[in-house]
Formats: C-alpha cells, structure tokens, sequence
C-alpha cells in the first residue's frame, strides 16, 4: 500500500499532510509506505500510488491518476483524516 | 516537549503583525519577513506570489492557517519561518479554511533537511489554545513567548 500526499512544492503542506497521515495509519494500525510529492512529480509518467492524498483546490490538477484520490480539507484534523482513510482502506 | 528547531526557524525579525488589502500582499509581507531576517533573497517572495497564481490557494491547509511557500531554490539561504499575523482576517479563496489571520512562511533548501522542523510546526498547528494565543497576541514578543 502507497500513500502519497501532493501539493504545489512538495515541501511544505504535503509533508504536513504525510506526517498526519502517518499518526492516523498508526491510531488504525496500518502499515503503508506514505511520501510526499510535488506537482510535477505526481503528474510524471510512471508516477504510481494506491491513494492520494490532496486538499479541493489540486484534485482538478491530479485527475486521472491512477489511483485513488481523497480530499482533505484540515491538515491538522486527524478525525478527518481517520474518517477518510478508513472508508477508503477497511 | 522542547521545540528547539521551531523557535530558531524564526530567526530576529521575521514576525510581524499588521493589516492588509489582499491574500497577495499577505504573501509578499510573509516572503519578506524570510528576506528580513536573512533566509531568503527576493525571487523566493515572487516565486510564494507565484504558487498562488498558479495552484490556488491550496495552502490554507486549516481554518484561518496559510503555510506561503515555494521550492527550494538559490534564492533560499537556509531554512526558515515567518509569521504575518492579520489584524483584519483575510479571505483567500479557500473555501473550507477561510478567512485567513495567520499566514506562515516557509522556505527549505531540500526536500528533507526540514522535517523535523515541520514535526514541531505540525505539533504547534494540532494546538489550539497555542494557535488561539498567536491569533490574540498583542505583540511581536507575545508571539516569541508562544513560539518558544
């Protein structure tokens, strides 16, 4: 399993959005490879992820990907974040 | 927890308070405030401007939080943060998280020397009697104390 947060730099609001990621996989107890990715690099030809992970204003950017795309609003609301995840993983 | 790497990514004057027309001024203040306080050379606030026009305002990453960054570039000298706190919040055209009133600048020079820093930064965020005192700090020094 490979989730990749994207954003615009990949330096700043994707790492946030990995490291969230990271504590709710270890609240649900799941083992998935997370990274974060810019733009340019999602959007790469041989880019490969079972979901990603964005906020509203890039999924039209991302569309399709093969993966699985899920929006995230609040970076820092794990509720969000866990209730996401779960739907998209159990 | 100690927050060692938080308090010295805001090196001396790169925190400010002020009110402001527009989401792009707010940019350019946030990417100045790194120029200030020596972590970053002018390219670097075009280059935060830039992002916007090009992504959105996709870095409202919470309700009233804006993290304006860009890439690392030549133009960043070493990793940093700002702060431009907003007297007047400011809608940015994200509709989940507007208005904005606190606005974070970030610059790295790679993709992962940072990281620890941005533990520390999220660790702050997640907190919100901590982000409910930066947004009511009288003073520049009021926000040190809370950053420390």
């Amino acid at each position: 399993m490979k989730i990749v947060a994207v954003c615009g730099m990949g330096i700043g609001t994707s790492v946030l959005l990995k490291m969230n990621i990271e504590k709710v996989l270890v609240q649900l107890g799941l083992e998935a490879t997370v990274e974060a990715v810019d733009m340019t690099t999602a959007r790469s030809a041989g880019f490969e992820a079972n979901i990603v992970m964005t906020t509203p204003d890039l999924v039209d950017k991302l569309q399709g990907l093969p993966a699985e795309i899920i929006e995230v609003e609040h970076f820092f609301d794990l509720e969000e974040l866990q209730t996401k995840l779960t739907k998209s993983l159990l | 927890m100690t927050e060692s790497l938080l308090s010295e990514a805001f090196a001396e004057g790169s925190i400010a308070i002020a009110s402001l027309p527009s989401a792009e001024s707010s940019l350019r203040v946030a990417g100045g405030l790194l120029e200030i306080s020596g972590r970053t050379d002018a390219p670097y606030t075009d280059a935060v401007v830039a992002a916007l026009h090009e992504f959105g305002p996709y870095f409202v990453v919470a309700p009233g939080i804006a993290i304006a960054h860009a890439r690392p570039s030549e133009s960043v000298f070493s990793v940093g943060l700002s702060l431009l706190v907003l007297r007047e919040p400011i809608a940015f055209g994200n509709e989940a998280n507007d208005p904005v009133r606190l606005v974070f600048g970030l610059c790295a020079t790679d993709h992962d020397g940072h990281l620890g820093l941005m533990a520390e930064l999220s660790n702050l965020l997640m907190d919100a009697d901590r982000v409910n005192s930066l947004l009511n700090a009288g003073t520049v020094e009021d926000i040190r104390a809370i950053l420390a």
